[in-house]
């Protein structure tokens, strides 16, 4: 239904993405496209896939920005964006068909693809760009938040994660589940300051994001020389009488 | 935003032709029209043509036009569905009305009723398809008090352009169309130029600092985009048109759809009956090419959010 | 009223799930790949495996795409046009082999030298190497001499292991970590997770680099260096820490020659060698005995400082006095190299007061009884928690080699060498300093294998590849007066070289996986036209013959004259052996296969078998029986187990002996691969606690060392903070001993060749009028894609499919340039026509673009119209392999002690263009798709549901 759950369901699973340690990578991207080109939304089609304006469906993509500068130090982030599974997304209700739908049980946000009429207006609803049409086959896509990985009984309990975090080799991106504040996705945000993208939406997502941390300038501004405080003597002096053991 | 040909044709299209019914069904029904065959069938037909046209070219843009029926299910939450079924009840009173207009010259007791039906639910069907535009959060140019009355106002305002040259093709002109003209036209004309004053006044509450969330660690801005090439996203919704063409356009807008019909509705009135048709004919076709750059206008310059995260100011 | 649709929430992903080992890049992640209906459905990492750990790169995923590319290879051909113009017949197999065997076997007959064998980065080296010598070519190398040959030898002759993969930090305890020119490295996903663990646990880590994206982005410190001058800043820190005495002495007179006495006798043929006694060993000042002792020798206490008499009345001063006298000097003070790093000299100072707090105030000692080589036991590993990592921003200079020897010096002084928190040896490092083998060739002759393996290391002028006139014996000019320590040849030259004869003339090129006529060339221009370049006296190409193997259609293809198909990655079996480039970490050696997941579908042959099969047509000896039978028949797998390179020891270290129970040293063990398919295609070893660190001075490793075959004795490796070698070659230079630098090369040698690490001016700079040139210009590798193996790959054109050159802001401004402007890029090299991105995080003085981006049209299956092609560009063609012309001649674009190609060292000058067409210069002539490559669709639908 393409009206909202009534309730917030019993888990709410979305994500974390840590920019303070994000490097940009694009694993998440590319290991994404890998498991869902075959999964639950299969394919996640590539148009002039050989020539020039090449464009697919890609449910995860990683932008750079660079912000401060001009005169300061400007900090370089990798920013990875994927669906946020929002708790208020007007992608769901404005869909006409009801192929859009935010589940119950989970939060999930997701697509029936036989339903669909590819109508695009979810995409226009969407604040974050998250949605992504497949011109070749005519219908709406985004992330599944690899519903078809997270509880697949066919894979052993330790892969049944999303493809994106799974493969993060810098384990910049959590999955977990929000409504419990003791898991890892809850206390990540309560300690490192997890935030919302876009507030001022209302869209709520459960996604969040953890900002880059401030740059650490330890220690002393200089060390001192030690021949200095030896008055004379030279600079050897002290390597002379030191008694060193082989 | 993209403005695609078939949604721009679609909406006013169909809005001309949603205003004529409606126009038709109150001015039948409180019989300052008296039915006839022979206009009847022009301006009914006409009214329905545009409609089913505009319909018809609503689901070009679909990526699954086949499954178009889809669409009416969820109207208890999206003003798509609501559109789509607003569309196909307003229907079953029109063909009533249609049937009693044409086939038994009759707008009085149960036609009468029809067309009250008639020309609630095609403003309905209107204020749903403004509504679909008001509802998007994400657009600023959209999401507005202004989106919806001005389509319900330009609906109704191009169908009384319409109704004008129709009448007097039959003989039926009566100067009330012409004076409804002018004050739809001038309502419409208000209702733009706020619109247009709003939307550049009023600043996006977003920005790539909400956005991302560094604006910490001062001005933020894009250094390299996910994709070499351009995705659905900014394809979509990262259309932009120039300021300069933007203001030549508005322009453009301005003359053909209220300037020249408001000039050639006011000299229909003074000149009488004789000048309806071929100034109202002229008022027309000026009116869908104002229409038709009003709309162009309405994608175009509407911004998505969406786009921040591309390095775009929305 | 609507129920939420049911969906299937466990579809089987696959019918089979298969081990292997990824070769998206050289980083060999271990990979599990899903086979569903005969397709590959998913590759992700193995968890259990040790350079990865379950975690896959961006390249890695899109492994699917690499597969099932247009652009594969799919028969053997032959050239029948004009080289370069891509005219091919498909033909069989036998022919191709047959074809080769004849070039080669004619070759082999007359002057083995005549072919010239070089190799790309492949995994292979030790069978390819193998296969040179067997040959009877010294004419072999693969890609380390244009890669990073510098940090490699550089590491290998100070510390006996390198950065590079040979070693890596101790992410799980370091607390402070420094980065010197790194984007990815072949460490790509071990760096990615060890910096990820850095972070989590809080230590900092500081970035030095003029550019910061990828990893720099993450750095809690930034420092936008000036190209090229990281010695300076190195050896600043340096002088500060021994100004402030924050040195490890004890760690020095253990595990270091600081004490070894060095001759002074200035004049002498033995000054600045170190002094020894009659048994040949070095000798030290034992301080409580007043005497001359071997400074081998345990529970001494030996002088760092002073000056000492010799038996035969010279002075000698201890190692560490040189070292204190140098960088004690005012000239490495912070405030003399500031300006010429483009950094305050107070954050160079704040630096060197963090590492001196981090290693020596909080050390950290672990509870791990171990016995260091004397056989004295200690009950604690002590830790000076500071790690180091530099890669090619240090390396593709042409100081680099003395630039990373100051790095290694300034973590050795620190203490943080093999210790916990610092940086590790993987083994089979540290090996003895420098590595044993020497480098063989002189004396090739027909029908006769070399008596060593080509590539080597040089400890003196006497283990130089010269001939009696004294010219070089090698094509690339490796291990002559030109690059001395060239430990991995001079790949770089091989082309240019061979077309002018210089040397010698060759009559084979054979070529494997180098796309060695676009982005791994420099001078990509120039090149082409030497490939096809005749003598218009014999109408014959000046390069008579190339054969190469490639698995797709690059650019290099249509440059060949015989092209043999190799299979991808999926397809067949490798060995990532500890022969060679091994997968180990500094916990334990470890190696890997490959193993098919599917058959190929197209008429292609693994060039390691194809390798064999050649070499069995040769008769080369190592692969003919006597009664000249093949000896591998089975190819590479064959020869993966039954192959030994001494007694016991082979290609795989795992499951060895007639039982396949013994590991490192072992019979063959025909079952051997079955047992790695058994075991997720990898062995690891995890060494006890005890051999963990100080492994160069750990009697227990150096013993485990010994057996699995990495050292021939375990007597502690001595780290070499002063350089014997490199003294050898100087007094050599100042005109010492027979062989000696011609003329024109002996100011070079001498200043060059210093024992103790110095800083240079990069020899383009100080070649090139700065004010013409006044920027420098920078390649950086993308983490997506690996060279150009991504062009054709479907997803990674989509992410980096073009590139721009990026300008600083403020040097934008300056220009006048702004985003999405057309700028000419001009060197003493060439002018390219390039698009302009604007950034702040990038030095001043410094201009980049992303590497190998840039195709030639028609190339790869891409659309002649692709964005790589009209859009982006090569830098390469800006760079020369030669240096300007000076004293009458060219030398070759290298540093001059190890001919590691100075890719960096570029200058250049940007100017605004008028766009014109937006599209890139120089544009060539749309290549050819090869006969038998389709069309590519335009649409991708992998993964459709039937
Ligand atoms: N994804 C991916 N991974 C790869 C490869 C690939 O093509 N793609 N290639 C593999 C190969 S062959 C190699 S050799 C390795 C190389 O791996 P890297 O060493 O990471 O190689 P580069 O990308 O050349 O990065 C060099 C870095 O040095 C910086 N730099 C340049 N000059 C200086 C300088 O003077 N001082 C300092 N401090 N920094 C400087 C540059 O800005 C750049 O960030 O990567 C391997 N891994
Ligand atoms: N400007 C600039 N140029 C550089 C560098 C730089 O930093 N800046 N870096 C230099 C360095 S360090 C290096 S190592 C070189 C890299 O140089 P190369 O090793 O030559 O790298 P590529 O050109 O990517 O790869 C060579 C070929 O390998 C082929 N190949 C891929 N997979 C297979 C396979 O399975 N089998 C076979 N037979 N072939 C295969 C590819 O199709 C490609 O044609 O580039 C160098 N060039
Ligand atoms: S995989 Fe991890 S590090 Fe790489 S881009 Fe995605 S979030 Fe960032
Ligand atoms: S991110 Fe966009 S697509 Fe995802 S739930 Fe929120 S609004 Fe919907
Ligand atoms: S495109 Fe599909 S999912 Fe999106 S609103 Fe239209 S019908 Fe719903
Ligand atoms: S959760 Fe799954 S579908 Fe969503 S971005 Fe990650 S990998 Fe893609
Ligand atoms: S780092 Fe290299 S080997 Fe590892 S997954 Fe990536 S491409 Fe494969
Ligand atoms: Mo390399």
């Amino acid at each position: 239904m393409t009206s909202l759950p009534a309730a917030p369901g019993e888990k709410r699973l979305g994500l974390v993405i840590d920019l303070d340690t994000c490097v940009g990578c694009h694993a998440c991207a590319t290991n994404c496209k890998e498991w869902n080109t075959s999964g639950h939304s299969a394919p996640l089609t590539d148009i002039n896939a050989y020539q020039a304006e090449q464009r697919g469906v890609w449910f995860n993509r990683v932008f750079t920005y660079e912000a401060g500068g001009q005169g300061g130090e400007a900090r370089t982030v990798h920013f990875p964006k994927n669906c946020l599974h929002c708790e208020k997304p007007d992608c769901v209700t404005v869909c006409p068909t009801g192929a859009s739908y935010k589940r119950a049980e989970d939060g999930i946000v997701l697509i029936n693809h036989d339903l669909c009429i590819g109508c695009k207006l979810c995409s226009w609803a969407c604040p974050y760009g998250a949605r992504e049409f497949d011109e070749d086959e005519g219908v709406m896509k985004k992330c599944t938040l690899c519903i078809d990985k997270i509880y697949n009984e066919n894979l052993p309990e330790t892969d049944r994660t999303p493809a994106c975090v799974a493969t993060c080799p810098s384990k910049a991106r959590h999955f977990g589940d929000f409504a419990d504040p003791q898991s890892n996705v809850s206390q990540l945000t309560r300690e490192r300051g997890g935030f919302d993208l876009m507030p001022e939406t209302g869209y709520r997502p459960t996604s969040k994001y953890l900002p880059p941390r401030p740059g650490k300038r330890a220690g002393a501004a200089r060390l001192a020389p030690v021949e200095q405080s030896m008055g004379g003597g030279g600079k050897f002096l002290r390597w002379v009488d030191r008694v060193l053991s082989r | 935003m993209h403005p695609a040909y078939s949604v721009i044709f679609f909406t006013t299209a169909s809005g001309a032709g949603y205003g004529l019914l409606a126009l038709l069904a109150v001015f039948g029904a409180a019989g300052v029209l008296a039915p006839h065959t022979g206009f009847g069938v022009v301006a009914i037909g006409c009214a329905m043509a545009l409609i089913g046209a505009g319909l018809a070219a609503s689901t070009f843009h679909l990526g699954r036009p086949e499954r178009a029926l889809n669409a009416f299910s969820q109207w208890r939450s999206s003003w798509l569905a609501r559109e789509g079924v607003a569309a196909v009840v307003a229907f079953a009173p029109a063909l009533v009305f249609a049937a009693g207009w044409i086939c038994l010259n009759d707008v009085s007791g149960v036609f009468a009723w029809a067309a009250a039906a008639t020309a609630f639910m095609t403003l309905a069907t209107v204020y749903c398809t403004g509504m679909i535009y008001a509802s998007l959060r994400p657009i600023r140019q959209w999401h507005n008090a202004l989106t919806m009355p001005t389509y319900v106002t330009l609906g109704l305002m191009t169908g009384a352009l319409l109704l004008a040259p129709l009448s007097a093709a039959f003989g039926l002109y009566r100067p009330t169309f012409a004076i409804l003209a002018l004050v739809l036209v001038v309502a419409g004309w208000l209702m733009k130029r706020a619109y247009w004053r709003h939307i550049d006044a009023t600043p996006s509450a977003s920005s790539l600092g909400t956005a991302t969330g560094l604006s910490a660690f001062g001005a933020v801005r894009m250094l390299e985009a996910p994709h070499t090439e351009e995705n659905f996203i900014m394809r979509e919704m990262g259309f932009q048109v120039a300021r300069k063409h933007a203001r030549k356009l508005r322009l453009l807008a301005t003359l053909c759809l209220f300037v020249a019909p408001f000039v050639l509705m006011a000299l229909i009135l003074a000149l009488g009956a004789a000048a309806a048709l071929p100034f109202g004919v002229l008022a027309v076709v000026l009116a869908a090419v104002g229409v038709a750059t009003e709309r162009w206008l309405f994608f175009a310059e509407a911004t998505h959010l969406s786009m921040i995260y591309y390095g775009r100011a929305v | 009223m609507f129920d939420e649709p049911q969906i299937d929430l466990s579809p089987s992903v696959a019918d089979e799930v298969k081990f292997t080992t990824c070769y998206m890049c050289a980083c060999r992640c271990g990979i599990k790949v899903h086979v569903k209906d005969g397709q590959i459905r998913y590759i992700e990492g193995n968890r259990n495996h040790p350079v990865n750990k379950g975690v896959l790169c961006g390249k890695g995923s899109s492994g699917i795409m690499q597969h099932y590319s247009p652009a594969r290879l799919r028969k053997p051909l032959k050239r029948v046009g004009e080289r370069g113009a891509g005219e091919f017949v498909e033909i069989e197999w036998d022919e191709a082999l047959a074809l080769a065997a004849d070039w080669l076997g004619n070759i082999r007959k007359t002057d083995p030298k005549k072919l010239a064998f070089f190799t790309g980065r492949d995994q292979s080296q030790s069978l390819t190497g193998w296969w040179a010598m067997q040959f009877g070519t010294p004419n072999f190398a693969a890609h380390g001499g244009f890669c990073s040959v510098n940090m490699a030898a550089a590491g290998l002759y100070t510390i006996g292991g390198s950065f590079w993969e040979f070693g890596e930090p101790d992410w799980d305890r370091a607390k402070y970590f420094m980065m010197f020119g790194v984007a990815e490295d072949h460490d790509s996903n071990p760096i990615k997770t060890g910096l990820g663990k850095l972070k989590a646990r809080g230590a900092k880590f500081v970035s030095v680099n003029p550019i910061r994206t990828g990893y720099s982005a993450i750095a809690d410190e930034w420092i936008g260096i000036r190209p090229g001058t990281d010695g300076l800043f190195v050896l600043a820190l340096v002088h500060e820490l021994l100004h402030a005495d924050k040195i490890d002495l004890d760690y020095l007179v253990r595990y270091t020659n600081a004490h070894w006495l060095v001759i002074r006798d200035d004049g002498a043929a033995d000054h600045g060698l170190f002094a020894r006694d009659g048994d040949g060993d070095h000798l030290c000042w034992d301080a409580s005995q007043n005497a001359l002792v071997k400074a081998k020798k345990a529970d001494v206490t030996p002088s760092v400082v002073g000056e000492f008499k010799l038996p035969d009345g010279r002075l000698a001063v201890p190692a560490f006095q040189l070292i204190a006298e140098r960088y004690m000097d005012a000239r490495y003070s912070p405030d003399a190299v500031a300006d010429q790093c483009g950094l305050p000299a107070d954050q160079i100072r704040r630096i060197a007061a963090e590492l001196a707090e981090v290693a020596f105030e909080q050390q950290i000692e672990l509870d791990v009884e171990w016995t260091d080589w004397a056989g004295r036991k200690h009950d604690k590993i002590v830790g000076r928690p500071v790690a180091m990592h530099a890669m090619r921003g240090i390396s593709a200079h042409s100081n680099g080699f003395h630039t990373c020897r100051a790095i290694h010096l300034l973590q050795t002084l620190l203490g943080a060498v093999e210790c916990p928190g610092g940086f590790r040896f993987k083994p089979p490092f540290p090996k003895p300093i420098p590595p044993g083998p020497k480098p063989s060739g002189r004396g090739a002759a027909p029908m006769k294998p070399l008596a060593g393996m080509p590539l080597g290391f040089t400890s003196g002028p006497e283990d130089l590849l010269l001939e009696a006139d004294g010219s070089p014996v090698r094509i690339d000019k490796a291990y002559s007066w030109d690059a001395p320590i060239a430990a991995h040849g001079l790949m770089h030259m091989v082309i240019s070289n061979a077309w002018k004869g210089d040397p010698y003339k060759i009559d084979t090129l054979f070529m494997y996986m180098a796309n060695m006529s676009w982005n791994s060339t420099m001078n990509t221009k120039g090149v082409m036209e030497m490939l096809t370049d005749k003598d218009p006296s014999t109408g014959q190409y000046r390069i008579p013959r190339i054969i190469y193997s490639d698995a797709f259609a690059s650019e290099m293809v249509s440059y060949a004259d015989l092209v043999l198909p190799d299979t991808t990655y999926l397809e067949r079996w490798d060995c990532i052996s500890l022969l060679d480039r091994p997968i180990c970490e500094a916990d334990g050696p470890a190696d890997a296969i490959r193993q098919p997941i599917v058959q190929p579908d197209r008429d292609v042959r693994p060039f390691q078998s194809v390798l064999l099969d050649l070499g069995a047509r040769l008769k080369l000896p190592g692969m003919t029986n006597e009664d000249g039978s093949a000896k591998y028949p089975g190819g590479y797998p064959d020869y993966i187990v039954n192959h030994e390179r001494a007694p016991g020891i082979g290609p795989l270290a795992g499951w060895r002996g007639p039982k396949g129970d013994e590991h490192g040293r072992g019979a063959p063990n025909k079952n051997q691969l079955e047992a790695y398919v058994d075991h997720e295609c990898f062995w690891h070893h995890d060494l006890p606690d005890d051999q963990k660190f100080y492994k160069f001075a750990n009697l227990a490793y150096l013993k485990f060392a010994c057996h699995m075959g990495f050292l021939g004795a375990s007597d502690q490796i001595v780290l070499q903070l002063y350089s014997e070698p490199l003294q050898k070659f100087r007094l050599a230079a100042e005109g010492h001993g027979p062989n000696q630098p011609p003329d024109n090369m002996r100011a070079r040698v001498k200043a060059t060749f210093d024992p103790l690490p110095i800083w240079y001016e990069p020899l383009e700079e100080s070649m090139v009028d700065k004010a013409q040139y006044p920027l420098h210009a920078l390649t950086q590798r993308p983490m997506i894609m690996y060279h150009s193996w991504g062009s054709q790959n479907v997803w990674l054109r989509q992410i980096l499919g073009r590139n721009k050159l990026y300008v600083s802001t403020a040097k934008a401004r300056e220009l006048g340039l702004v985003d999405g402007d057309w700028a000419r890029v001009t060197s003493h090299n060439g002018s390219i026509k390039v698009q302009i991105k604007t950034m702040e995080g990038v030095n001043p003085d410094t201009v980049w673009t992303w590497n190998a981006i840039g195709k030639r049209a028609g190339s790869w299956t891409l659309a002649p119209d692709a964005p790589e092609a009209r859009k982006g560009f090569l830098l390469n063609h800006l760079i020369s392999e030669l240096l300007p012309t000076k004293d009458g001649a060219r030398v070759s674009n290298s540093d001059p002690v190890t001919g590691q190609a100075a890719w960096f060292d570029l200058r250049v000058r940007v100017e605004k263009c008028e766009p014109g067409a937006e599209v890139s210069e120089p544009q060539f002539e749309p290549l050819k798709r090869p006969p038998g490559v389709a069309a590519p669709p335009s649409i991708n639908r992998y993964g459709a549901k039937a």
